[in-house]
């Protein structure tokens, strides 16, 4: 990298702020997905106004720009694929604003998901968007890649949460989209950004709304010995118009796996385990906990127990949310997908996804946000078996070829960057990635922002980067 | 017609028909916006057809406005042309609704009403209680981006359409989003779609998530003396355990015109401020509502009554609620009705100046922060007229500044929009929404000037 760009940088940022020798960008080369690349330096903005300034010295040398928060991302998008400048959030993590009682709060990207919601549970408030990484992962990174998490079945992603933003342009201009007030006039450009993958612009502030506590909440653990059970389950407690907060469920391998890892509880011997949340008023929890039981039951559940207090009820979600971690305890590497399909065809894929499993010889364990029909399969190999990762690269295509045949989708909430891109023609013509392309380019008009991520390359071009992910892996969503 | 016209039409049939080109005047009146009406109407069956359509259109430089049941094309300022209605009510297919999934596909000529019977059949809605209900196709209601009371509880359309797919205005057509309740795959353009009035493309398919019908509902109507005891109580039920699924506060003549247009004994008293707020859930949930309600209002000098309404009038009040710009309407053809959003705690100060305006007027504060505010001019006469258009001028001049965070005007009488725009000011992000305009309509053919800033 041009040493002009990193005095000038360092110019602006002071020397701290601003990192390129080999051994400081190695920790910048991953994120939470299986892919790498280094960038040519990385740089700590403490403002708006240094982003910007940033931003303009980078467009001027042309030198790509990629926003990132603490890299928990399961897509590669905070990777800098061509190499470049990774703009690093770090330093901007206050909480800027709380308003309790109209429910907002506004905060930098930098901001951990779950220190927000610590910030505000005295209020007796919290922020619904809650990925599996919420103690790592940033606001702005979710915003980024328009991030779920269990609870977003009856709460919504990201984007439901989100009422406005400042951006910083390649242009260098600074802006602000939406507003504090529902209903900004003008087009949703709010809707647009959110879930733009850092292909649009970096967000340096961010508006969210904040949700009220439930009065009551019961967590059920539902144990079957057949994976169809569970899976017909879901599709019953959905037709019966009960909408849970949360319905994940855990195959037998992955529930081995955490309950080594984490102790949670789960039964050892079971085929699949349903994790259900309910909350509300006190009435409506206890009734919609009767008719979920209920409908368990009719499906041949071997067992469903309710959770009796808090502790209980966290060890349960800690069994659920580590279910990543156990996994990387297990195989040198793994890869997980993100399909989605309509929640009445989760039999037939769980079946599909064993038969390709079984066809290459691989491991694939199943954790999955049941209620949304958002799977996970997170498929076990060894990197240095060179036929096992290429084996694993094709399962997973071949997982998400089915969820597009099945009516679905790639990616319920990882994202498409450069793991999936290759993927969206499966889902999109070309005339609707040329509109994309052209919605990208009055935002980004020299494609210097996150450049490489959520379109194909051009044709005939179909590297595949996999690389190892170390067995200490972050949880994932 | 000229020449060139009969060329036009000859091009029209071709595509879609001769039986689906309307060119006869008199049959145009219909599809008049602030008293412009196009040369020919035509209606399209097919996506196929709608991309051809607009494709012609952009190659001859037509202008052209996409409708559907026409309720709403007095919303936003007059096209500065309009060559072509593009009616869109022959595409009104179901296309695909898969109850245990609780997903849909229409077609956006689709009437709302005939949406809501399929999905009764199965215990479920859309929760899409907006305005001219009745006639109005899904198309155009997403399209205006109208609101509903049931926003409370479930959000807008764009937190419950998955997908869409729609013509742009160079003719081809495309789609984001999808058939599943999570999806992140692709740029979110449906959501940009939602109330753009028709100037990034024509809409021709929507995927919604739908939504199990209530158990059974209950709603209560709390009468107080000030619009302050009324945002008191909003502001208490707010942070209550309680989840209501409708909140509303009626202010000025809005009470009067919930009276006269319910005649459901509801106690709506004129010059009072109603709040008027619903649950739903099973039998020992509203149990519970009805003992937190008498909680939540007790010792509250503000309140004169609280009542609980039986079926009857619990569906006159919904409907209204609903309903409440097209019944101010109804009576008030000359109103000028604006959408201002504060933030929930302000609407007791935005309630407070209103309520220094001369003009009649009549107003419903969403508890999430939103009013409709009336102006009810007493007769059509050129001073009234003025005066009207002075006061819209000095209201919309106030947008920006808080309680009038965001100031629109979405339905007035023509004449006014001669000198005032109804957008109110401009969004800070407007040189990026015309470039994004530039992207989707080149030729600037779709409803060109009806949204803000001129787009």
């Amino acid at each position: 990298m041009n040493s002009h760009l990193i005095r000038d940088l360092e110019k602006i940022l002071d020397p701290r702020g601003v990192l390129h020798a080999p051994e400081d960008l190695m920790l910048y080369e991953y994120d939470g997905s299986v892919e790498t690349a280094r960038p040519d330096c990385v740089v700590f903005p403490r403002t708006t106004n240094e982003v910007v300034e940033i931003v303009r010295l980078a467009v001027r040398h042309e030198v790509p720009i990629v926003g990132r928060g603490t890299g928990t991302g399961l897509s590669g998008g905070a990777i800098a694929r061509h190499g470049g400048m990774i703009v690093s959030f770090a330093r901007m993590n206050r909480i800027l604003a709380i308003d309790a009682e109209n429910q907002r709060a506004t905060v930098q990207p930098g901001v951990v998901n779950s220190d927000l919601t610590a910030a505000v549970e005295h209020l007796g408030l919290h922020f619904a968007p809650d990925p599996s990484s919420q103690k790592a992962c940033t606001i702005g990174g979710n915003v980024s890649e328009n991030s779920g998490g269990p609870h977003t079945l009856a709460y919504g992603v990201t984007t439901n949460h989100v009422l406005a933003l400042e951006i910083v342009l390649p242009s260098g201009e600074s802006m602000r989209l939406g507003s504090e007030a529902i209903d900004a006039p003008g087009y949703d450009v709010t809707g647009l950004f959110v879930g733009s993958e850092g292909t649009f612009g970096l967000v340096t502030e961010i508006t969210v709304k904040l949700t009220r506590n439930p009065e009551a909440v019961k967590t059920l653990l539902a144990i079957f010995d057949s994976v169809d059970d569970a899976t017909e389950s879901v599709a019953d407690i959905t037709a019966r118009g009960i909408t849970p907060a949360a319905c994940e469920m855990l195959d037998g391998w992955t529930i081995r796996a955490v309950e080594d890892y984490v102790h949670a509880g789960f039964p050892l011997d079971c085929a699949a385990i349903l994790l259900i949340e309910v909350d509300g008023l006190r009435e409506s929890t206890e009734s919609d906990a009767r008719s979920i039981a209920d409908v368990c039951s009719a499906h041949h559940s071997r067992e469903v127990r309710v959770a009796r207090d808090a502790r209980e009820r966290d060890l349960l979600w800690k069994g659920r949310k580590n279910a990543f971690g156990a996994a990387g305890r297990l195989s040198p590497s793994y890869y997980t997908q993100d399909g989605v399909i309509p929640r009445t065809k989760l039999p037939q894929t769980l079946r599909r996804i064993e038969e390709i499993g079984k066809k290459y010889n691989l491991r694939i364990g199943n954790v999955f946000h049941a209620g949304d029909g958002n799977l996970h399969p997170i498929i076990l190999f060894d990197q240095r078996n060179e036929q096992e990762f290429r084996d694993t690269v094709r399962a997973g295509d071949e997982i998400l070829e089915f969820c597009i045949a099945m009516g679905g989708s790639i990616t319920g909430e990882h994202g498409v960057g450069m793991e999936k891109d290759r993927l969206m023609p499966l889902l999109f013509t070309e005339a609707d990635l040329a509109l994309m392309r052209m919605v990208r380019a009055v935002f980004n008009r020299a494609d210097l922002l996150n450049p490489g991520k959520i379109f194909p390359a051009s044709k005939g071009c179909g590297e595949i980067y996999v690389r190892p992910r170390p067995a200490t892996a972050a949880p994932s969503a | 017609m000229s020449a060139s016209g009969a060329i036009a039409l000859s091009q029209l049939s071709q595509i879609s028909g001769e039986a689906n080109v309307l060119h006869d005047p008199s049959r145009l009146g219909a599809y008049q916006i602030d008293s412009k009406l196009p040369a020919a109407a035509v209606r399209p069956g097919s996506n196929e057809e709608v991309a051809d359509i607009v494709k012609f259109a952009a190659r001859e430089k037509l202008a052209l406005v996409v409708s559907g049941a026409r309720t709403k094309l007095a919303m936003g300022m007059p096209p500065r042309q309009y060559d072509l209605a593009l009616d869109m009510t022959r595409m009104s297919r179901i296309v695909a609704y898969d109850p245990q999934d609780l997903t849909l596909c229409v077609e956006s000529g689709t009437p709302l009403q005939r949406i809501a019977h399929a999905l009764a059949e199965h215990g479920q809605f859309l929760p899409l209680a907006v305005p001219f209900a009745a006639w109005a196709t899904v198309g155009g209601t997403i399209a205006s981006g109208v609101d509903s009371p049931l926003r409370h509880s479930y959000g807008t359309a764009r937190d419950f359409v998955l997908g869409m797919q729609f013509v742009t205005g160079d003719g081809v057509a495309a789609k984001s989003g999808g058939r599943v309740v999570k999806n992140v795959s692709g740029y979110d353009i449906h959501k940009m779609m939602i109330g753009s009035l028709g100037t990034l493309g024509a809409i021709t398919r929507i995927n919604f998530r739908t939504f199990p019908l209530p158990h059974t509902t209950s709603t209560y109507v709390a009468l107080f003396r000030t619009a302050r005891g009324a945002c008191e109580f909003r502001n208490a039920l707010a942070q209550s355990a309680l989840r209501p699924r409708t909140v509303e506060i009626l202010g000025g003549r809005g009470a009067a015109v919930a009276e006269s247009s319910t005649r459901a004994g509801i106690p709506f008293d004129t010059d009072k401020w109603p709040l008027v707020v619903s649950f739903a859930g099973e039998e020992n949930v509203l149990e519970r509502v009805r003992r937190e309600m008498e909680t939540l209002a007790a010792g509250r000098g503000d309140l004169l009554s609280l009542t609980e309404l039986d079926s009857d009038a619990e569906k006159s009040a919904m409907n209204f609620v609903s309903e409440f710009p097209a019944a101010i309407l109804e009576r008030f053809p000359a109103a000028a009705i604006f959408k201002i959003s504060a933030l929930p705690t302000e609407l007791s100060e935005l309630a407070n100046q209103i309520a220094s305006i001369e003009t009649p007027w009549a107003l419903m504060m969403r508890g999430l922060g939103v009013a409709y505010l009336g102006l009810l001019p007493s007769s059509t006469s050129e001073s009234s007229l003025l005066a009207l258009k002075q006061e819209c001028a000095r209201i919309l001049s106030l947008g920006g500044k808080p309680p009038w965070r965001n100031v629109t005007l979405p339905w007035c009488p023509a004449a006014l929009k001669r000198e005032i725009d109804v957008w109110g000011a401009r969004p800070a992000s407007l040189d990026l929404m015309k470039k994004l305009k530039a992207v989707f309509d080149p030729a600037g053919i779709l409803s060109p000037g009806r949204f803000t800033g001129g787009i």
